[in-house]
């Protein structure tokens, strides 16, 4: 293991759109950033696998500004500790590493929301944006039946990307009822973006069944996938295929800013005009703010970025464009809200932790997810509970606890480098 | 276009391009179970980002690695639960 010591005026957290805007537009005065992933090339997940050649030239935009910057990229390297205030402790595949800041700026983005149903432990049942990225790391889809289904507008996105590369997708599942989405849609001509143009695939879509108001309510297989059982109202249909792409909408990656003791308000890090959290000199972007998309993600970490280099009057211009956005943030919320026919899904013996096999009929009577943890184990595996969590508290109403070291599971050198590190 | 070269999933040569991952590997290899549960189950990849733990695998003799987060390298020994 090799140690290293590095010092930054400004750190980004998370390579992601908002990562990308902050740490470009913090070092257009000349400031010191540094820029840490854990994915050993900037993009995130929305641009994972894209380059500065990139057909989207907002992307290839974005890609190539950082490329050319003088931001130091630091690749492949998975925070999981602050020792004292202004310090992170990461490791990375050749050791630890221990990053200094004067400004922080934290754009660790959102997983997606997984709840249990039967048979969603199967080999083959995956995220939305799981089999997408996936398939853009390299994984065969041409041919194969694919079952999108969960909530939010990932779900046309991930379809149009399935087919686009010769998957043969079955249908499109939204849990959301037509009534709200017909709602959200009338919002769209006024946006002309990202994901109003995940409505506009209608060339990929074409022949693909979009069913709003209908979900999964189990996985079948013997060893793996073999069919999905979806309900619409009092309807229920069997489909077969290969892999079921499912995933109820987003859920942000608040163990960084709770670790590091950002005030959060229904799940979400607190910000004030500036984006700066309520820790002074912890600046906050994108998802981890409301789940808004990738152009509030850009807008979000452009203002923090100008923020945190000491250039407030830079970042006032575009607080307008944020303002837009956040409208548009509002109605994601209400329109993908989940459904309550989705609570009853999980049989007694269906899994809700996969990292340590609890099932729903030992957690049902548990009375909160300390006392679940301490009983059943649940959450207290190597995900810790990054998965399970968002399902329990919609299924039981817990809610997580405070972060603690290490948020992720590190090397004991690491572990013990970090504590002895003075 | 990247470079082409083999890796091994279970001791099975499956080839490969420098930007697959290992995960993508072992499913090119057609080997649907990634790893079993503490109780047992088989399972495969879930999140595609890191997050789930899912996927991992024992990589060139280290156990609990991310495939999903590991790019395939010459040479890399991959192994599965079996």
């Amino acid at each position: 293991m090799s140690n290293s010591r590095r010092s930054f005026d400004v750190l980004v957290v998370g390579a992601g759109p908002a990562g990308i805007a902050a740490a470009w537009c913090a070092a257009r005065n000349g400031a010191h950033v540094g820029i840490v992933d854990n994915n050993a090339i900037p993009g995130g997940q929305i641009w994972r696998g894209e380059t500065q050649n990139s057909r989207v030239s907002e992307t290839a935009n974005w890609l190539r500004k950082l490329a050319t910057s003088r931001v130091e990229i630091l690749p492949a390297m998975e925070i999981f500790a602050s020792q004292e205030p202004g310090t992170l402790a990461a490791e990375s595949a050749d050791g630890m590493h221990e990053l200094n800041y004067k400004k922080l700026i934290l754009c660790t983005g959102a997983r997606e929301r997984f709840l249990p149903f039967p048979g969603w432990t199967l080999p083959n049942v995956m995220g939305a944006g799981g089999l997408q990225a996936l398939v853009k790391s390299g994984m065969p889809i041409a041919g194969k039946k694919v079952v999108v289904a969960g909530s939010g507008p990932l779900l046309l996105a991930v379809a149009a990307y399935l087919k686009t590369h010769g998957a043969d997708v079955r249908v499109i599942a939204e849990q959301a009822p037509w009534s709200r989405l017909i709602q959200f849609s009338l919002l769209l001509p006024f946006r002309g973006q990202k994901i109003a143009q995940a409505f506009a695939l209608k060339k990929q879509l074409s022949r693909i069944a979009y069913r709003p108001g209908s979900w999964v309510i189990s996985a079948e297989g013997n060893g793996k996938l073999e069919s999905v059982t979806l309900r619409t109202g009092q309807k229920t249909w069997r489909e077969s295929c290969d892999y079921l792409a499912c995933g109820f909408h987003l859920v942000p990656n608040t163990e960084l800013p709770a670790l590091l003791a950002c005030e959060l308000r229904a799940g979400f890090v607190c910000t004030d005009d500036f984006q700066e959290s309520s820790i002074p000199g912890i600046y906050c972007a994108g998802e981890l703010t409301g789940i808004g998309g990738l152009e509030l993600s850009i807008v979000e970490g452009q203002i923090a970025g100008f923020a945190a280099a000491g250039q407030p009057d830079k970042a006032r211009e575009y607080f307008g464009g944020r303002k837009r956005q956040r409208r548009f943030s509002a109605a994601l919320e209400r329109t993908f809200a989940l459904r309550n026919e989705l609570r009853p899904l999980p049989a007694e013996e269906t899994i809700v932790c996969r990292c340590e096999d609890v099932r729903f009929g030992r957690l049902r009577s548990q009375s909160s997810w300390r006392a679940a943890k301490l009983q059943t184990r649940c959450g207290m595996g190597p995900c810790q509970g990054r998965i399970c969590g968002p399902a329990v508290e919609f299924l039981f109403g817990w809610k997580a606890e405070s972060a603690r070291p290490p948020i992720f599971p590190a090397a004991v050198e690491s572990l013990a480098t970090s504590t002895c590190a003075e | 276009m990247p470079s082409a070269f083999s890796v091994t999933v279970n001791g099975k040569r499956v080839g490969v391009t420098e930007d697959m991952t290992a995960l993508a590997a072992i499913i090119v290899s057609g080997t649907t179970m990634v790893r079993r549960s503490v109780s047992g189950e088989p399972r495969g990849a879930l999140c595609g980002m890191g997050v789930c733990f899912e996927c991992r695998v024992t990589i060139n003799g280290e156990r609990h690695c991310r495939s999903c987060q590991m790019r395939c390298a010459r040479e890399m020994d991959i192994r599965t639960d079996e």
